[in-house]
């Protein structure tokens, strides 16, 4: 089915299912530990042995031996695979940095052998009897000196962008602001590292893995082992956390399949935590400079940002600008990303990447711009909210944006007008206290998505299709949909996710994959529907399903007469998409304590309203969007991945030194949605709202921070030995 | 991890024999610093003696007033303990802002007093560190050094203690009592229990080979009012970027010991008299012979600002 003009009302408009807070389906599985993530999976494959990865002990260079005797003579070793005794794995168009590179280290902890043995402990124990002794190599680690040299992205409209004359038009604005930003290196640190369980039957390899992209890591993994695709299967229905960390085939995967061929096992491996922060990908460093000049009413009438970041190819970095075309006003316009070669490792896609550093600096020099002023940050957004264009893209049209609904009836629920506007005047105690606010915006992509959906003679669905559940919650939204467009209850249907021999997905990434595979299903589902109308001699399109029943106009038919059938599709997107910007749409607010001893900021309140077209499931959405602002949390507090910029490498490798949000750092938290809906996403008029919920609240944080103290950084993560010099003197 | 044997003690002299007399032999107690160590072969012990066994589990009254506390018991036991929270305020305070309450349900307090530093460097082991390694070098002084000691300090090692039990027990002049591998005991007060670096960063404690941990025995209460807080960077659960015990009197003396600064809890009897003079007097003074790198020179100011935190609440 394709997806080729605005949806009309159709019968998501009349929904009874799809659009109600709605336990997860999965939920039981999962909170009785019965739900298989992917080390976990005993019953797989028998005979299971042990991988363990040894990471390189340099950043940049060649192995000049591996001495591997002694490990190879340890209790329960089966084999080693080494990368001075194997060939290097090809590449994939998925990762910039080789899994398994053989003598050449292109960064720290690169994955250099996997020992497989009978135990965990057998193999952990060999491991570390590996002798290996490097020629060290020269490396690039420093952004900062990296990025004065470094080129454009790209001509692309999106790294590169001049629109009316932003350096006249900025040096006549009567009020401006010019200032600098830096975001650190971050990790993904989900709760489930990479885990893979890989077993060869011939020529034919079954991964068991926890990734979010099935069919993009197939091809991957057939271009790294120089094999046909169609003899991989890759399996993952159940994903213990992602964030974009698992969008890729990573070194578990590969050394799993190369020791199991070489063990002639299956072979398990779950990556220690301390390879996870450089063995992985991570979210890139960013410099950014903003400058915002407006009239003396508010009204914006130059914006410049630009953007410098590193990765491993000088290649794809973190474009901090995306969301600056999309939410401010403005006549004159400059964006400029640039990206250095660094050595450090691969930098890629972590939640909202790009916008949530973007975010980082755009919102907190808007809040400049409005102390400058002397205007409320609030309104100062919403004078310079664009009703009916997109700022930076003139010929594009708008879906639907409510952004100045968001700011409008945020402000309310958050008592904004409570706000004492000017900085560091709220003070009891030894606590000083404040409010901050910002907007958010994220793109509402949709990619081609695929199902199947199998109907058995006693009226049960089953749903099958390679899309993942990263937590998501998406077992319980395709439910949703299908119970709905089938006019079954939502016991009825059974949803299969993961397994590379269902229908291609849309897969979970880019905030696209709930919009994109809840249309997916509806087209499967529509397939059915016709062919139950065939069967039985109506037509479908015509009819209303409902209660196990179809009917048109005066005759009905059980569903279950049509006995089993099985129907698949998918949803491809209409070129029509193209002349528009479907975009994701939030107002953040924060407010925080700052002990003005110490300078220890507590988050005391945070509240999210977001305009994301028709939600789904509001219990599953809202676990997405405070996952998101605890996440925006401690990216403005404390997450920061340290350089060693003498070594090469992220210095802080384990959850004790790179330190998360847990619960006890969060405070209340609401997430509302507005009541929109968008019907150029998708038949369903729903778009994702998974990264829309980290876009914009780090900002509102550091924001509420420089209300409570006067005090403005500009450097994240903004902990206290940025500022202590500057909080109030002491007694 | 490399495999390695396992006893259990029957008796603390037997246990410290047989830690003396094995080549290779550690203690273990509730294990939650050394089985991580041991995962990531920065202990490799080939031979552990459980000394959880031995009775010494119990928080007993003394003669003169104080407490004698059994090395195996638990943060949590000994955090909870009604004298302890009556008497010792600050230790309760400093052990519950430690850890979770899963580790501290399982750490000893023995075992405590012998946590190793956080250092990134120690805990990796592709990383040159002389605490590991004697005579390897140190990667974190001109590292990524922002956790790490600004005072006592050495040109071999600026790793820090980073407990924060021992923090308390420093203000309160803890004596830890030992038993040797010949089976005599001896009291080493809590001050000259953990060493500064100098050229060996390798040897952290007064103990030596074999020499176990018994008791820990506070003095007669101080009364006072007692405070404990430790500054993070993460306010739930991180190691202290700095953290200041102190028990201060109604006419302003007291005693005030920092944590996360040094290789051992930081405190000296010339600061806690400049207490009636206030946070800066008291800083400059025990800070005096500072020498923090650029990235964690912050800490001076930010133990002044915290005591003074403490002091303002002492006045209100």
């Amino acid at each position: 089915m394709e997806f080729n003009a605005p949806a009309g009302e159709n019968l998501f408009d009349r929904a009874k299912i799809v659009g109600k807070s709605t336990p997860r389906i999965d939920g039981p599985l999962k909170v009785s530990g019965r739900a298989p993530y992917a080390a976990e999976r005993h019953d797989v494959a028998a005979n299971q042995a042990y991988g363990w990865i040894v990471g390189a002990g340099i950043a940049k260079g060649r192995i000049r031996a591996m001495d591997l005797d002694e490990a190879r003579r340890a209790p329960g070793v089966i084999a080693i695979v080494a990368a001075t005794e194997h060939e290097p794995v090809a590449s994939s168009d998925f990762n910039y940095a080789p899994l398994f590179g053989g003598r050449e280290v292109s960064h720290y902890h690169q994955a250099i052998a996997v020992v497989v043995a009978e135990t965990f402990e057998q193999a952990r124990a060999a491991a570390g009897l590996i002798r290996t002794s490097y020629t060290n190599g020269e490396g690039t680690f420093d952004l900062k000196k990296a990025a004065p040299g470094a080129p454009l992205a790209s001509d692309r409209p999106s790294d590169s962008a001049k629109i009316g004359d932003f350096d006249a038009a900025f040096a006549a604005a009567p009020v401006k602001v010019d200032e600098r930003y830096t975001t650190p290196d971050e990790a993904h640190a989900m709760m489930e590292p990479f885990a893979t369980i890989a077993a060869w039957d011939g020529p034919k390899l079954t991964v068991w893995t926890s990734n979010q992209m099935i069919e993009w890591s197939r091809q991957a993994l057939a271009s790294i082992l120089k094999m046909d695709a169609d003899n991989i299967r890759v399996d993952s229905p159940y994903i213990g956390g992602g964030f974009g960390g698992k969008l890729f085939v990573r070194s578990d995967a590969v050394m799993a399949a190369l020791g199991a061929k070489a063990a002639k096992r299956p072979v398990k491996i779950a990556m220690q935590r301390p390879l996870m922060f450089n063995n992985a990908t991570h979210r890139h460093a960013t410099m950014q400079r903003l400058r915002i000049g407006a009239e003396r009413d508010g009204r914006i009438v130059a914006i410049g940002h630009e953007n410098w970041s590193g990765n491993i190819t000088g290649e794809a970095g973190e474009n901090a600008t995306l969301q600056t075309p999309k939410l401010y006003s403005g006549a004159n316009r400059l964006i400029a990303n640039h990206i250095a070669q660094l050595d450090l490792p691969e930098g890629n896609a972590m939640r909202a990447p790009g916008e949530l550093p973007g975010h980082l600096a755009l919102e907190v020099a808007m809040d400049e711009l409005a102390e400058k002023l002397g205007m409320d940050p609030v309104e100062l957004r919403i004078v310079n909210d664009t009703q009916g264009m997109v700022p930076g893209e003139p010929d594009t049209k708008l879906s639907d944006r409510n952004l100045t609904r968001c700011l409008r009836e945020g402000a309310d629920m958050f008592g904004w007008s409570k706000r004492e506007a000017r900085p560091g005047r709220s003070r009891k105690g030894r606590w000083l206290t404040g409010m901050g606010v910002a907007a958010g915006y994220r793109a509402a992509p949709t990619m081609k998505s695929g199902a199947r959906v199998r109907m058995t003679d006693r009226g049960q669905l089953v749903v099958e299709t390679d899309m993942t559940d990263i937590g998501t919650g998406t077992y319980t939204i395709l439910a949703q949909t299908a119970a709905e467009t089938m006019g079954l209850p939502l016991d009825a249907v059974r949803v299969e996710l993961g397994d590379s021999s269902f229908p291609v997905s849309a897969g979970s990434g880019g905030q696209w994959g709930a919009a994109s595979s809840t249309a997916g299903v509806y087209a499967a589902c529509v397939a059915l529907r016709r062919m139950i109308g065939e069967k039985l001699g109506f037509d479908a399109d015509a009819a209303t399903f409902d209660g196990g029943r179809a009917t048109l106009g005066v005759e009905s038919w059980s569903i279950r007469d049509a006995g089993a059938l099985t129907a698949e599709d998918s949803m491809t997107f209409g070129e029509f998409k193209k002349d528009y910007d479907v975009g994701t749409y939030a107002g953040h607010f924060a407010e925080v304590k700052v002990d003005a001893y110490t300078g220890e900021t507590y988050i005391t309140r945070m509240l999210a309203v977001c305009d994301a077209g028709r939600i789904l499931n509001p219990l599953s959405a809202r676990s997405q969007v405070i996952g998101g602002m605890v996440m925006a949390a401690g990216a403005a507090l404390t997450e920061d991945l340290h350089v060693d910029k003498r070594f090469g490498f992220f210095a802080n490798h384990d959850l004790a030194g790179y330190e998360v949000p847990v619960h006890a750092d969060i405070p209340h938290q609401e997430c509302v949605f507005l009541d929109t809906l968008d019907p150029v996403s998708t038949p369903l008029k729903a778009k994702g709202v998974g990264e829309l919920g980290i876009c914009g609240p780090g900002a509102a944080v550091a924001n509420a921070i420089y209300n409570a103290t006067g005090i403005r950084v500009r450097d994240y993560p903004l902990t206290l030995d940025k500022y202590l010099d500057r909080l109030p003197a002491i007694a | 991890m490399r495999s390695f044997t396992y006893e259990r003690a029957a008796s603390p002299a037997e246990a410290a024999r047989a830690v003396a007399t094995t080549q290779g032999a550690k203690f273990i107690a509730g294990g939650t610093n050394l089985i991580d160590l041991m995962k990531l072969e920065i202990e490799t012990p080939t031979h552990l003696v459980d000394v959880q066994d031995l009775g010494l589990d119990r928080v007993e009254e003394t003669e003169e007033g104080g407490l004698r506390i059994g090395t195996f018991v638990s943060n949590t036991a000994l955090s909870a303990h009604p004298r302890v929270r009556e008497d010792y305020a600050v230790l309760t305070r400093a052990i519950q802002a430690g850890a979770s309450g899963q580790l501290r349900n399982k750490a000893s307090t023995g075992g405590n007093l012998l946590q190793r530093t956080r250092c990134a460097y120690f805990y990796d082991t592709n990383m040159p560190c002389n605490k590991r390694k004697p005579g390897d070098g140190c990667a974190a002084i001109d590292g990524f050094s922002r956790q790490l000691g600004v005072i006592g300090t050495s040109d071999s090692c600026i790793a820090t203690y980073p407990g924060d039990m021992a923090v308390a027990m420093r203000a309160l002049d803890a004596v830890v009592e030992t038993v040797k591998p010949d089976g005599t005991a001896r009291a080493i007060p809590v001050a000259d229990f953990h060493r500064l670096w100098g050229d060996t960063p390798h040897i952290e404690t007064a103990l030596e080979p074999g020499e176990m941990i018994t008791h820990v025995r506070l003095p007669t209460p101080l009364g006072g009012q007692h405070f404990y807080h430790k500054v993070r960077d993460r306010r739930s659960y991180a190691y202290a970027l700095v953290s200041v015990a102190a028990v201060i009197q109604s006419d302003g003396t007291g005693r005030v010991a920092f944590g996360g600064v040094a290789p051992k809890p930081w405190r000296s009897e010339a600061a806690d008299a400049q207490l009636p003079n206030g946070a800066a007097a008291v800083v400059r003074t025990a800070f005096a012979d500072a020498r923090p790198t650029e990235q964690n020179a912050f800490k001076i100011p930010l133990a002044e600002r915290t005591l003074a935190g403490i002091l303002a609440e002492m006045r209100s």
